[in-house]
């Protein structure tokens, strides 16, 4: 495992941008990953609301460990940037044959901060199967303003992911992405652990900037994802190109001219 | 008599354009759907479950938007209930 610090390319940024996830499968080793499930069995201590994260947790808990995971590491600092605090952690449960599913939700309350997001790490530190009610998630959901269980209503959207993963798999969240703890099906209980961190610098230009002008960049940010409606589609790409904006500090930066042409306002007799 | 709902959300406006969200609720209680547990919606269009005997008995106004709201994104517009009738065990 490198020990370097692994900043996010500009590409995967727009991937987080245009999805509000990313997805780090099996980055945590093993010995970690046993530690955290004797820890999960019995609770963590609770962190108060705004303890900066680097006094939260202390160096002999797994969690300590978790967040030194150079992958882990790199994207945290990417996406809140150095020095974050602490929301709140939770340790989530899915009993065994609990017959029921979460309700789609967003967590906390509606948040309309266009040029800030906290970040959600969940943390899986055993394997999860498709019958053991891993989260689902709605990808290019983050950025549709709902306030917690008020989309419950919906239950499944063409492109969701039923999560499945190895042990020691780390899922980056947006704040704002739709998700449920799914319904577990076998005799065993699934653990997840949550994090959420908030920013305390401005969240421009953090991660590895070599790619930024990759057009793979564009690509990510333009991609249609299979459940947007024809119109509101439309209006998805429009918010990704206003967030890219103010993650980039690039105030002209667009996608297929989508922000662009809504905003020219050309003054009278300007040419003259 | 049980009735069978059925919530499709579609790509637009249109009855017959593409499912893109569902939801079932079953009031005969013999199954019990809930968040997650399919990836491939029932019927392609709100017009095939017509085809197969749903019901419509609800879909969602058009409403333009709020001034100063045109690109806010929420919840999915388009939304259509269906029903089927089942005789009471």
């Amino acid at each position: 495992m490198s020990t370097s610090k692994q900043l996010l390319t500009s590409v995967e940024m727009a991937r987080f941008v245009a999805r509000g996830f990313l997805r780090l499968d099996g980055v945590v080793p093993p010995e970690i990953n046993e530690r955290a499930v004797a820890a999960l069995e019995q609770g963590l201590p609770g962190v108060p609301y705004g303890t900066p994260l680097a006094e939260a947790f202390a160096p002999d808990t797994f969690v300590h460990d978790l967040l030194a995971v150079p992958a882990v590491a790199g994207a945290v600092e990417s996406l809140v940037g150095p020095g974050p605090t602490v929301d709140h952690h939770a340790v989530h449960v899915r009993e065994p044959h609990e017959g029921q599913a979460q309700p789609l939700h967003g967590d906390a309350i509606i948040d309309v901060r266009p040029d800030a997001f906290d970040i959600q790490l969940m943390y899986y530190p055993h394997e999860v199967t498709a019958d053991m009610g891993g989260t689902l998630s709605v990808p290019g959901s983050h950025l549709r303003r709902i306030n917690e269980t008020d989309v419950g209503r919906v239950q499944n959207l063409r492109g969701q992911t039923r999560l499945t993963c190895p042990a020691g798999t780390v899922v980056v969240v947006h704040h704002g992405i739709w998700h449920s703890g799914r319904r577990n099906d076998t005799a065993r209980r699934r653990y997840m652990f949550k994090l959420r961190l908030n920013p305390t610098v401005p969240q421009v230009r953090l991660w590895d900037l070599a790619d930024l002008h990759d057009p793979a960049v564009n690509a990510e940010l333009g991609a249609w994802l299979p459940w947007y409606e024809q119109a509101t589609g439309r209006l998805e790409i429009y918010n990704r190109v206003l967030l890219w904006r103010a993650l980039t500090g690039d105030d002209t930066f667009d996608v297929d001219h989508w922000v662009t042409r809504v905003s020219n306002r050309p003054a009278l007799r300007s040419h003259a | 008599m049980r009735q069978h709902v059925l919530v499709l959300y579609l790509a637009t406006s249109a009855l017959d354009a593409p499912v893109v969200g569902w939801s079932r609720y079953d009031g005969t209680a013999r199954t019990h759907p809930t968040t997650g547990d399919s990836d491939e919606p029932p019927y392609p269009t709100g017009l095939a479950a017509l085809h197969d005997g749903w019901r419509l008995f609800q879909a969602s106004q058009l409403l333009p938007p709020q001034p100063g709201h045109e690109y806010d994104v929420s919840f999915l517009k388009h939304e259509f209930l269906f029903e089927k009738l089942e005789d009471s065990p």
